[in-house]
């Protein structure tokens, strides 16, 4: 069985977790529509190395994994405040 | 064809014959147009490029062996019973394609028709399939909602009962939906393709693409370098990949898909049968094999491992279906890279680079689609605008807000 690492958890059985798509910087609210269109829906979808927002379902806990999406191994977790202190790019 | 076929059966002498035309030894400088990927699409186009076209100084170019990407990897199930106007004509056309493709082609593609159920457990999902119904009937599309008693006419074998935890409420039913040998399918593309000059490298990977003032010059590959008119790319599950080459950023998350197939028995499933809510479907091969698959897996991937997750959940649902299935072994698993679109429609036409065109975002629904594009892409290759039927499907649909959500449409849900 496949265990993802949640920082608050440890490990666990990746049934328990939901990938909730890339972690990237968000658009300025009065950004054109473009920039929104762009941020929602264009992706870079890398083979390799990726920034993603996961969650841990049972306890709540929401952090950004970095993920290798060709080993389909995870390099290391953040907590989202160290993310967004970083700017978004840690 | 009826009587060339009694001809053979009763002639003394059958010579072998190559269906696959074997790799030139060397690339040209120069070719018209370069098809990046030798998968179903791409022979197809280069197919319908030489035949309705006359364009044959094409060279198609795949980095493994012919149509071993998810063209080998499907599970073949052909139906046009989806949800916005352009989807459901768009593949309607490629089922009227697949009916004569043996016929057009001159091998046996096995085209099936087995009816297709879609079935339903909850009052929402009779919703959609109401819906899908009105839209398929309004383009003329044979689909309709059956109820419980139906339902166990065309498949005595469904468990119907009611006392459990999703109990089958209707289904929407598709009769045209099919099912069809896909290698055979690819084999014919390629075999009719190079019969009218087209070349067909395999071993040849696509490394680069020299672009200069919007237009590619030059596809650099493994074998070296050649000049190109126009360039296509039809990569499957590797289309973002493939696009940043160009200078491309596409609407599209790599995930893979995984199926499986038990051991043969006699046939007793007819129908092709799907449940949206459960994430399961399944059909009976010609083989006999039970050939099953599910939702996609539940994150990003460039990698086609198989995983006991994937059938421990499939397994559960699928035996609410099928009990008997339990005695039943699994003899093959797979799986596939799905390129997904936010809308889960294909993302195909043109591009911002002049030259180059794209076929792509077929996530988990293309191979039915395979006759269809190969038709409207060499069409939009040729003529530099897009076929009326993918102008939808255009690149710049998701800046404009416009897109086609077909996600109710989806075999099972993702
Ligand atoms: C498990 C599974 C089940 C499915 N079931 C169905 C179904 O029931 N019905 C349905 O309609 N669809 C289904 N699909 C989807 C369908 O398989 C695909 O959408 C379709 O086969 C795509 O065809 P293609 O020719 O574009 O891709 P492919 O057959 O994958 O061909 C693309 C080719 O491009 C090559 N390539 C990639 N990069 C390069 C490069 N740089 N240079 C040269 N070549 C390159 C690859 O090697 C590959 O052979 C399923 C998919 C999977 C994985």
């Amino acid at each position: 069985m496949k265990l993802i690492p949640c920082p608050l958890n440890g490990p666990r059985p990746v049934g328990e977790f939901a990938c909730l798509g890339p972690a990237k910087p968000m658009p300025a609210d009065d950004a054109a529509p473009e920039a929104w269109a762009d941020f929602a829906y264009a992706e870079d979808n890398p083979a390799g190395p990726i920034l993603e927002w996961w969650l841990h379902v049972p306890s709540g806990t929401m952090f950004v994994a970095e993920r290798d999406t060709v080993t389909d191994t995870m390099i290391r977790t953040l907590w989202p405040a160290d993310f967004r202190a970083a700017g978004g790019r840690p | 064809m009826v009587f060339a076929l009694l001809r053979y059966g009763l002639g003394r002498r059958h010579t072998p014959f190559r269906v696959l035309p074997p790799t030139p030894a060397t690339l040209k400088p120069s070719y018209d147009v370069v098809v990046i990927g030798g998968g179903g699409h791409g022979l197809a186009t280069a197919y319908y490029l030489a035949k309705d076209h006359g364009i044959t100084n094409v060279a198609v170019l795949e980095r493994g062996w012919l149509a071993g990407g998810n063209t080998a990897r499907n599970t073949a199930i052909i139906r046009s019973n989806y949800l916005t106007p352009e989807g459901v004509a768009f593949y309607d056309e490629s089922v009227r394609l697949y009916r004569r493709l043996s016929n057009d082609l001159g091998i046996n593609t096995m085209v099936s028709e087995r009816g297709h159920l879609t079935l339903a457990h909850t009052d929402a999902a009779m919703r959609t399939m109401r819906w899908r119904a009105e839209v398929n009937k309004s383009l003329k599309v044979d689909s309709e909602v059956v109820g419980p008693d139906e339902i166990a006419r065309l498949c005595p074998e469904l468990d119907l009962s009611r006392d459990k935890r999703y109990p089958i409420l209707g289904a929407l039913y598709h009769a045209p939906g099919s099912i069809a040998r896909h290698d055979a399918v690819a084999w014919g593309y390629a075999m009719g393709a190079s019969q009218r000059g087209v070349e067909i490298h395999q071993g040849t990977e696509v490394q680069s693409l020299e672009i200069e003032n919007g237009r590619i010059t030059g596809v650099v590959t493994n074998r070296g370098r050649i000049a190109c008119g126009r360039v296509v790319q039809a990569v499957a599950g590797r289309s973002s990949e493939v696009a940043r080459m160009a200078g491309l950023t596409l609407p599209i998350r790599t995930v893979p898909l995984q199926a499986c197939v038990s051991e043969p028995v006699k046939p007793v499933l007819d129908p092709i049968i799907v449940s949206g809510s459960l994430h399961v479907y399944i059909s009976q091969s010609a083989r006999g094999e039970f050939v099953m698959g599910g939702a996609t897996d539940p994150y990003a991937l460039y990698s086609s491992r198989s995983t006991f997750e994937f059938k421990e959940v499939l397994m559960a649902d699928m035996l609410e279906l099928f009990p008997f299935l339990g005695h039943a072994r699994v003899l093959r698993q797979w799986a596939g890279m799905a390129d997904m679109t936010p809308d889960f429609s294909p993302v195909m036409g043109l591009t911002p680079v002049q030259n180059y065109f794209i076929d792509s975002g077929w996530g988990t629904w293309g191979f039915k689609a395979t006759p269809v594009c190969g038709l409207t892409m060499a069409q939009t290759i040729a003529t530099g605008t897009p076929h009326p039927l993918i102008e939808g499907f255009r690149l710049d649909r998701f800046s404009r807000f416009a897109q086609l959500g077909e996600r109710g449409a989806a075999s099972v849900g993702h």
